[in-house]
């Protein structure tokens, strides 16, 4: 790793203004994506400014329609809490499905998505849930968030502080995880309005990040049923193709893993 | 350069380490502690896992400035004296090692997995619970022999204190 500058400041404010001071700051929060990139000096960031700290970026609350996470929440406390499991259940689940447990001890919610890696979990849910992710200067719909391989609409400097999730009358999230990394080799997290509206997102698949799946989202719509799926064709188009898989094979699994992820939201 | 401090096993410890330090060089290379192992340095193998504030992370993926004003616990801090922790005794009497090398990753996971799990443990959660903990040895199956009865030393030394 190179030599970097290490900051700890006690609030959001803080850390957007240290941010502009350096020559090429970067944020840390878990710190499990940006520390192994650094050990491969992959980044080389002049300041590390550490937001796990901050005590207004932590913690999960009710909201009148749903919940609120903040940023700097562990996947384990999204995964343990009360308040997760009884509004969104699936939600909890994902959270439960990352890396393994030392890593859900460290990892974020909101470094999770500001990294926006094209196989990590927490874009599908943000995605399909329709959530709303809040930074400290605006709110950003998470159809305007996502924006292709590790982009965000993020601003250079900018901090998530939290995301909310509204309630649904039914989601689900299934997972085909690389056996070594964890990281989906393609998850879909399914999930229905209390107004009726479908939408589904899949994580892992394409090259291009997560993304909606609108051939799914429309049989779900018409009928809630794993078996609706059973006919519905998915492009290989665009999707990943690597040692791990075909995109043939990614297609067949986005569909499969739909399937799934309509069975488990019941 | 920066000075960090924490409990280290109790300890309050004070080190002057570059920014970039990783805790587990801090432990190893600044503290003297060299039962924290650095395996694969990928965040992947787990040989290096201690407990801040009670939880298990990854040494080798936390920077030392992280754990200031952290309580650390290492493979070191846990058994009292000449009394193994029941973890410990637990893996010498199942034979939970052949190296040894991943052995002190695998009981500060283990700790946390029966604390979480309030000490209600099966076969399949531990195997599940301990996907980040790598062995080249054993073939897992007496490292799992060993936290299943070692929760259960633990429940009994619990309901002893």
């Amino acid at each position: 790793m190179y030599q970097t500058t290490y900051h700890r400041p006690s609030s959001v404010d803080e850390a957007a203004s240290l941010f502009t001071k350096g020559s090429d700051a970067k944020y840390l929060a878990g710190g499990h994506t940006l520390i192994p990139v650094m050990k491969q000096r992959l980044a080389s960031p002049s300041d590390v400014i550490d937001l796990g700290k901050i005590k207004e970026l932590v913690g999960i609350e009710p909201t009148g329609d749903g919940i609120m996470i903040k940023a700097a929440t562990t996947h384990h406390d999204v995964a343990s809490s009360e308040t997760v499991q009884k509004a969104l259940p699936a939600l909890a689940y994902l959270a439960s499905l990352i890396g393994d447990p030392a890593v859900r001890h460290r990892g974020t919610i909101g470094g999770s998505l500001a990294n926006n890696d094209p196989a990590a979990d927490y874009p599908a849910a943000v995605l399909a849930l329709g959530a709303t992710v809040k930074t400290n200067k605006r709110s950003i719909s998470a159809d305007d968030f996502f924006k292709g391989l590790f982009s965000t609409a993020l601003d250079d400097g900018e901090i998530i502080t939290a995301v909310s999730f509204p309630v649904q009358a039914k989601a689900g999230y299934a997972k085909f995880n690389h056996p070594a990394s964890r990281f989906a080799l393609t998850g879909v997290f399914v999930a229905k309005t209390p107004a009726g509206d479908v939408r589904v997102a899949a994580t892992g698949a394409s090259q291009d990040g997560v993304m909606r799946v609108p051939a799914i989202e429309a049989a779900l719509k018409a009928n809630w049923s794993a078996a609706a799926l059973d006919n519905v064709k998915i492009s290989a188009d665009g999707l990943m193709n690597d040692i791990h898989g075909t995109s043939d094979y990614r297609a067949n699994l986005i569909k499969v893993m739909a399937q799934r992820a309509v069975t488990a939201a019941g | 350069m920066s000075t960090v401090k924490l409990t280290v096993n109790g300890k309050a410890v004070s080190a002057e380490v570059e920014d970039r330090t990783l805790l587990v060089h801090l432990l190893r290379d600044h503290l003297n502690l060299t039962g924290t192992h650095v395996g694969c340095d990928t965040s992947q193998c787990g040989a290096c896992v201690v407990h801040i504030d009670g939880r298990a992370v990854k040494s080798c993926t936390v920077l030392a400035g992280q754990a200031a004003g952290s309580t650390v616990t290492t493979i070191e801090g846990i058994a009292k004296g000449n009394e193994l922790h029941p973890m410990q005794a637990a893996f010498r009497d199942n034979h939970g090692l052949q190296c040894g090398y991943c052995t002190p990753g695998m009981i500060m996971s283990a700790i946390d997995i029966v604390h979480r799990h309030n000490g209600n443990l099966d076969e399949a959660t531990v195997r599940h619970e301990l996907e980040g903990n790598i062995c080249r040895c054993t073939g897992y199956h007496n490292i799992v022999k060993a936290v299943l009865d070692a929760a259960g030393r633990m429940k009994v030394a619990q309901a002893a204190e």
